[in-house]
């Protein structure tokens, strides 16, 4: 066998250098699998990736999401100065609102695809991925300087923890105070609320990354444990599991939800991944002229220009998953024209067969076409599908 | 925690191979786990050729794909459908109903006992 990963010894080494979430000691007492993620000993699996991914889509899952970055902006420019920095529109953002939305290099590339909480009328919580949130803070300091706005890095006093499933609702109120429960529960998609949970002053918003219902909630990294064992014990009737990195993988790829890396990096923009709807090209500043925003220029010229490759879904026609990085082929039959790559793959635990994310060539992006991707060397059958391809049912 | 049968020997690649001729093996219980869920299984078919130390197959979990190599040289006599069908045999019980594949012996490679393969797998 080769890809065994040696554990035992990878755990030891990598601990000397990886930081812990404040959730730490709850994994190793549930006895997880831990790997290095961005920097971090993070939970891969409790105990099986297939049965985590199954329990979130049929009852609800929680996951340790405190790699996240979390940045707050505030002052009287902060919604001017994100207005600047991002490619959305934030000012447009009502209190108690959150946008998905991205940061881009002044060539238009990504440098971090974002959730933005407005949290108050000069306040915005910035949420980045682990792997980049130093970056996005550097960024947002350097792009509010001519601001009235301060930008504070508090990821390492906040622990992020997410309850997502058909049952997160029943979950989250349970332990929620009682004076919040209702507006806990109204909450709608892409919303959040500062509320007391398990005794917790926590920030609720209903966002999340699996393509089901569910909460995400911030707390101070210090009240994080005892609010985990709090949503854990009252979970367990509803069947709620902790759920590691590998669920949240599958899950996220079935929901056709990108990750930052695979279907968008430096070299990409919103464009390409499908995505060109967050980019607000018709933000106007107070006068009613065009507002100037990093990358604005590139990222104009691109829209108005078909880009040369464009992000598809593709489903296996056979047994075997195409994977990150692997060639996508003219077909079977034309095995020899490499047409793009794969971003994200993995056999489908809802779906039952393999799926995957590429970018292709515009002309072989429409649903239906048939393709291959070259797995380990044999022309593997796919056919271009419609993203998502799990969708929860209403 | 990993089990490590006394009357099985071993690979440095995580296969096990039991006694006689034709022989059986699979992966260990080490391999399962670190694996995660396996979901896919390409075997050779009877009466292939397999040579020690040679792939012979791949293993496809959730997150990753192994390849499977051949703890002995020899020719396939049989093969577990049972596990290619249902490939969570090979993680619930790697030694026994999760086989991979029965062969005739002309070589083997270079094998461990359970306690060296233990002390092998524990870093």
């Amino acid at each position: 066998m080769t890809d065994v990963p040696d554990l035992q010894s990878q755990s030891d080494q990598q601990s000397q250098s990886d930081r812990h979430s404040p959730l730490h000691a709850e994994h190793l007492a549930l006895d997880a699998v831990m790997v290095p993620f961005a920097g971090w000993l993070m939970p891969l699996r409790y105990s099986s990736d297939l049965a985590e991914h199954r329990c979130v889509r049929r009852a609800a899952g929680i996951f340790d999401l405190s790699h996240m970055g979390e940045l707050r902006v505030e002052g009287a420019q902060a919604g001017a100065a994100l207005d600047y920095a991002l490619v959305g529109n934030l000012t447009a953002v009502p209190v108690g609102k959150a946008r998905y939305t991205m940061i881009c290099a002044a060539d238009g590339g990504v440098i971090d695809d974002l959730v933005v909480y407005r949290t108050g009328a000069q306040a915005y919580l910035v949420v980045a991925n682990a792997s980049n949130a130093e970056v996005v803070f550097a960024e947002l300091l350097a792009r509010a300087a001519g601001f009235e706005a301060s930008v504070t890095d508090e990821s390492a006093q906040t622990a992020l923890i997410a309850v997502q499933g058909p049952h997160a609702q029943r979950i989250v109120t349970a332990v929620t105070a009682a004076g919040d429960v209702d507006a806990v529960a109204n909450l709608k998609y892409y919303t959040g609320l500062p509320a007391t949970v398990a005794g917790v002053e926590a920030l609720v918003a209903r966002t999340g990354y699996t393509g089901e219902d569910g909460f995400e909630l911030f707390v101070p990294a210090a009240r994080a444990a005892e609010l985990w064992r709090a949503l854990l014990a009252a979970g367990e009737p509803a069947g709620l599991v902790p759920a590691g990195l590998s669920a949240r993988d599958s899950l996220r790829l079935e929901a056709g939800m990108p990750l930052y890396g695979n279907e968008l990096d430096r070299t990409t923009t919103p464009f390409e991944a499908g995505l060109g709807r967050v980019v607000k090209l018709d933000k106007v500043d107070a006068d009613g002229a065009p507002l100037a925003f990093v990358g604005r220029g590139p990222l104009a010229a691109r829209r108005s220009s078909p880009p040369a490759r464009v992000l598809v879904g593709l489903e296996g026609l056979g047994r075997r998953a195409a994977r990150h990085g692997f060639a996508v082929l003219a077909g079977v039959e034309k095995a020899d024209v490499v047409v793009g790559h794969v971003t994200s793959g993995a056999p489908s635990p809802s779906l039952g067969h393999p799926i995957a994310m590429a970018y292709v060539t515009p002309e072989l992006s429409a649903a239906g076409t048939l393709l291959a991707v070259d797995v380990r060397g044999r022309a593997e059958p796919v056919r271009v599908v419609a993203l998502p391809f799990y969708r929860r049912p209403q | 925690m990993s089990t490590f049968p006394a009357d099985l020997s071993y690979t440095a690649e995580h296969e096990w191979l039991a006694q006689g001729d034709p022989v059986a093996f699979g992966i260990t219980d080490t391999a399962s786990e670190a694996l995660g869920d396996i979901v896919y299984l390409e075997l050779p078919a009877v009466g292939d050729e397999i040579v020690a130390g040679a792939v012979c197959g791949e293993i496809e979990s959730t997150k990753s794909v192994s390849e499977l190599f051949s703890p002995v040289s020899g020719t396939v006599v049989e093969v577990n459908q049972a596990a290619v069908d249902d490939p969570s045999l090979v993680n619930s019980d790697p030694y026994g109903a999760g086989w991979l594949l029965k062969a005739t012996v002309t070589a083997t490679g270079p094998l461990l006992s359970a306690a060296e393969y233990q002390v092998l797998t524990a870093g």
